[in-house]
């Protein structure tokens, strides 16, 4: 089993959900307003979406924005704390990896690269 | 006539410690600037479940939820407090060596982590550091595995969104933060396998029972992990002492927790392991104080068994002139002791009467809360043997991957055994965490290893971070702008002629 | 010379690298550090190995005689042993050649008269144009004036590259003692006999001073003061990137600003990437003593210049800074030879911000000139008995750092 959101009904603070959706790599993933990034991603079922150096999975481990192990790239900002980062409806999150990034930097006039070095 | 001007004061931090002085700075007659990185004020103790989240009963989740929710709107509302949210301090410029004062504060506001946020200096009168601490966590084989969270994650996951790491999960590590962080995942409808607690019951109980008059002064703590303690009997989660998890095993991420028998050194008994299914594994082995800031301030620490923490005087003045620090930063001493040092702090540093009879209890509460922290320390210590469950291949540097091994080949040689540059040659410390998570670990290690070679020049120490957060090179190229509602820095009243 | 007692005050680079050579030149060499190897000057910096930044010159020669020996000298190492190996491939050398990128017309115009000079020195400086320039740095402003590629510029990880000099010398036979400070000299007859230290007397037949910054204040212990003082430079330290930036690539104002004298700030873009991924901005030049307080304006500047060449970086956090102090004697050259007041007193310092490329040529020429052999270039102009060196006393500083 995965990690995973209180269900509304029955979390004893009474809480109202309002959802929200978001794109990691492109899929969907739906979560709800208020939740992090780190948030929405364990409780849509992922537990890792970074690579360390040596490509090993990662995703959320301190939680409170001390050990960066959960960076992912925002709406093209990379370098993002998930856990430390509010979700907004329609966010673009793309997975970061040391060496084989999906992230070229932004070419020199500013705009994303495209081409895969 | 004259009128004196009211001392400015920023306090760093919104957690027990740094509202608690904001509240009695501004009782003082002190301005008062608020900063924290967060949304909300409350740290990690008092972490708030979101606004969007438009709870009717946010109170369940909070031990104490009346007075913090009462002190928060009161300091919020006060017409002297300028409240500042989403606000990292990433530099603190200390002054020249013969100005007095506080450092100059460098500030980012906006979105955490976000590339368009405004860059800001504030110049305050007195600077009140309430930074807090966060889990220490010593590493062992597979810790890198998802699926392996410090404890402090799975209770922020848990309070803060409702959000539970797992079903079937297994708490440990050391100290009394297992016990909260145990009850929050059952609130919230977790399993909880097992807690375990690494020392042996005979340390645990001659750091707890000795000098039992103090623990009656800190009821509101005892009180708290009473409550703890039944919702664990409740569930039938068995609290194991004298036990440790030694090993995390998976394919990609936690699928099951290796735990051992421990000796009084934290030493493994062989022959005592023992394999549980878990997916997902809580760990804590104490608290480390976010120390970047004072020691960006040039504030002294003093050693402790548990660790360096930030030296201050009974009035929580640290060592340099107008900076003072409150809560965990002096010593693990959980929200009470926080709170009391915090308006210790907040009402002299905004200029109140040391000699004032509530801040004479404040300080005996203060006190009181002192002692309890050394009872934890003395009841939870992370035992000596603790690497003996260590292998070559065991990332000790999560960022960077460094292993075991490789800190080992670069301490024992003689060139380049100085920690500076085996931190170079090994990079452990050196990827994003800028070594928060494995500083410690790796200075210590690095000390056994090598027999402590001299560095020389005084040593820059795991906490020392110039850089206290990232910053993205467009807004660290942009010049500052502005503070709203913040006038420059008032200068000395001088004799009016006119 | 066998049996001849040399110490080395200084395990910096500089320190390391004449350990090596009068070790293998059968010097009984012992090397005196107050903090551990490597742990100051040399680790604070970037590991320039540039020929790029300077004219023709003296400095020029020693920078190509260096720049000649760093592969062979690594090869020796490599081949010793396997732990050698181990030492020289962690040296990280990577011959990535430099580009230097001027941003107006006057800077295209100084640069373009800059290396034409250096040709006549034998120097390489190939002209890029827009297209080669944007091919061999994509990332790079396309807002340039004139760009020029110097294939001979190189890298190294400084305090992997002392480390493995240093060990290279103990594996000959030198001695090392860390944690050791200077406290004076031993003199009979007007000549230096031994050094006092925290850790007792140490008699000695030669010493060498190569204690970097820390020079001006070590040589007045000694009783010969020399004017080395220290200048402070800051470095950016980003988070790890996919590559994005293949030389060391710097703007046409860092020439102007290394040949400064002035105490103001200078700064000028100096941007490269490290093997772990992270890039590297510099670069500052202050002359604040050993003040080692960071200052975010300083920061702010060098982030500012380093964005006029790579504008696309905006978005990229800084996660480290650090500062480091750097030798530096008023007339810009070295100090290499025999200090004349004192016999048996050696100086080998103020190579500035180019001690980590300079050191294996520095030290190639003190072992030829100790042996009494011809040395490869001329030594006159780096002599200890010059004015720059000599005219004022020296210049103590508080023993801070960062």
């Amino acid at each position: 089993m995965s990690p995973r959101r209180v269900p509304a009904g029955s979390d004893a603070t009474g809480r109202r959900d309002r959802p929200l959706r978001i794109t990691v790599d492109g899929e969907p993933a739906d979560g709800i307003a208020g939740q992090s990034l780190a948030g929405v991603l364990l409780a849509a079922g992922r537990l890792a979406w970074r690579r360390g150096p040596s490509g090993a999975a990662r995703g959320v481990f301190c939680g409170i924005g001390v050990c960066f192990d959960c960076l992912v790239t925002v709406n093209a900002e990379r370098d993002v704390r998930a856990c430390r980062r509010r979700a907004q409806d329609g966010d673009e999150v793309t997975t970061q990896s040391r060496h084989t990034d999906r992230n070229p930097p932004p070419t020199a006039d500013g705009t994303p690269g495209t081409e895969e070095r | 006539m004259t009128t004196r001007v009211p001392r400015h004061v920023a306090v760093v931090g919104a957690g027990p410690a740094g509202l608690a002085a904001a509240d009695a700075a501004l009782g003082a007659g002190a301005r008062v600037t608020l900063i924290d990185s967060a949304e909300q004020p409350g740290g990690q103790y008092h972490r708030m479940l979101p606004d969007a989240y438009d709870a009717a009963h946010p109170e369940r989740l909070q031990h104490g939820w009346h007075a913090f929710d009462r002190r928060r709107r009161r300091v919020l509302a006060h017409p002297h407090c300028t409240w500042l949210p989403e606000t990292t301090v990433w530099a603190l410029e200390r002054p020249a060596p013969e100005e007095t004062g506080p450092p100059r504060l460098h500030l980012l506001r906006g979105p955490a982590d976000g590339a368009g946020r405004t860059r800001h200096t504030l110049d305050p009168d007195a600077l009140l550091l309430a930074v807090g601490a966060h889990d220490r966590v010593l590493p062992f084989p597979g810790w890198e595995l998802p699926g392996v969270f410090t404890a402090g994650a799975a209770q922020a996951l848990a309070k803060g969104e409702r959000v539970v790491v797992g079903d079937h999960v297994t708490v440990a590590g050391s100290g009394p933060f297992l016990l909260p962080v145990a009850a929050a995942l059952l609130e919230a409808g977790s399993r909880v396998s097992a807690v375990l607690e690494a020392n042996p019951p005979s340390t645990v109980a001659r750091g707890w029972s000795r000098r039992p008059w103090e623990l009656a002064a800190q009821a509101g703590k005892t009180g708290e992990l009473a409550i703890y303690t039944s919702a664990l009997l409740r569930h039938r989660v068995p609290y194991r002492t004298g036990r440790t998890v030694i090993e995390a095993r998976g394919d990609g991420r936690v699928e099951e927790v290796v735990s051992a028998r421990l000796r009084p050194d934290w030493s493994v008994v062989p022959g005592s392991e023992h394999t549980t299914a878990a997916d997902a594994l809580c760990v804590t082995h104490g608290f480390s104080p976010q120390l970047e800031l004072p020691l960006a301030a040039g504030c002294a620490l003093r050693t402790t068994a548990a660790g360096p923490f930030v030296d201050t005087d009974d009035d929580q003045r640290t060592s340099r002139p107008e900076v003072y620090a409150a809560g965990e930063i002096t010593g693990i001493a959980g929200a009470p002791a926080a709170r009391a040092e915090g308006a210790v702090a907040g009402w002299i540093a905004g200029g109140g009467d040391p000699a004032a009879p509530a801040v004479r209890r404040l300080r005996r509460s203060r006190d009181q809360g002192r002692a309890f922290a050394e009872r934890l320390a003395r009841a939870h210590p992370i035992g000596a043997a603790w690497p003996g469950w260590l292998r070559p291949e065991t990332v000790i540097c999560r960022c960077e991957e460094t292993d075991y091994a490789s800190l080992c080949r670069a301490a024992c040689d003689p060139a380049g055994a100085s920690p500076r540059v085996a931190k170079l040659a090994t990079r452990a410390g050196l990827g994003p965490c800028q070594a928060r998570v494995c500083g410690p670990t790796v200075a210590e290690l690095h000390t056994r290893l090598s027999g402590d070679p001299a560095d020389g020049l005084p040593v820059a120490g795991p906490h020392r971070r110039p850089i206290a957060q990232p910053i993205r090179l467009g807004e660290l190229a942009a010049p500052p702008e502005p503070l709203p509602h913040h006038a420059p820095r008032t200068p000395p009243k001088k004799e009016s002629s006119s | 010379m066998y049996g001849t007692r040399v110490t080395v005050l200084g395990a910096g680079i500089v320190g390391a690298a004449c350990a090596r050579e009068l070790a293998q030149a059968g010097f009984d060499v012992t090397v005196v550090d107050r903090g551990g190897a490597a742990a100051a000057t040399t680790s604070h910096g970037e590991g320039n190995v540039l020929v790029s930044d300077k004219g023709p010159g003296p400095e020029l020669q020693l920078a190509q005689l260096s720049r000649r020996l760093w592969p062979e000298v690594l090869a020796a190492i490599a081949e010793g042993s396997a732990r050698g190996a181990e030492a020289a491939a962690a040296v990280e050398w990577e011959p990535k050649g430099g580009i230097v990128v001027a941003t107006t017309e006057a800077g295209a115009r100084e640069l373009s008269a800059f290396a034409a000079a250096q040709r006549t020195a034998s120097v390489r400086a190939d002209v890029l144009d827009a297209d080669a320039l944007a091919d061999a740095e994509p990332f790079v402003t396309r807002d340039h004036t004139a760009a020029l590629h110097y294939p001979d510029d190189a890298q190294v990880q400084p305090a992997a590259a002392a480390t493995a000099l240093l060990a290279d010398a103990l594996a000959t036979g030198a001695t090392l003692r860390t944690g050791c400070e200077v406290l004076g000299a031993l003199t009979r007859g007007g000549r230096l006999t031994g050094i006092h230290t925290t850790a007792g007397r140490l008699g000695t037949d030669l010493c060498i001073n190569a204690a970097g910054p820390w020079s001006g204040d070590l040589a007045a212990r000694l009783g010969a003061p020399v004017d080395v003082r220290p200048r402070r430079g800051d470095v950016l330290v980003t988070t790890p990137l996919p590559p994005t930036v293949f030389h060391k690539v710097y703007d046409a104002d860092y020439v102007g600003a290394v040949g400064s004298s002035s105490e103001d700030l200078q700064t000028s873009a100096v941007v490269e990437s490290t093997r772990a991924g992270s890039v590297l901005l510099g670069s500052s030049r202050r002359r604040v003593g050993f003040d080692d307080r960071l200052r975010p304006d300083v920061l702010s500047a060098v982030a500012a210049k380093a964005l006029r060449l790579f504008p696309g970086l905006a978005g990229v956090p800084v996660m480290r800074a650090y500062g480091g102090f750097r030798p530096y004697v008023p007339d810009h050259l070295p100090v290499i030879g025999p200090d004349p007041r004192l016999p048996g007193l050696w100086h080998v310092s103020g190579h500035e911000g180019a001690g980590i490329g300079l050191s294996v040529g520095t030290a190639r020429l003190v072992r030829h000139l100790m042996l009494g052999r011809p040395t490869e270039i001329d030594p006159a102009p780096f002599r200890v008995d010059r004015p720059a060196v000599l005219n004022a006393a020296a210049h103590p500083g508080s023993e801070e750092t960062v």
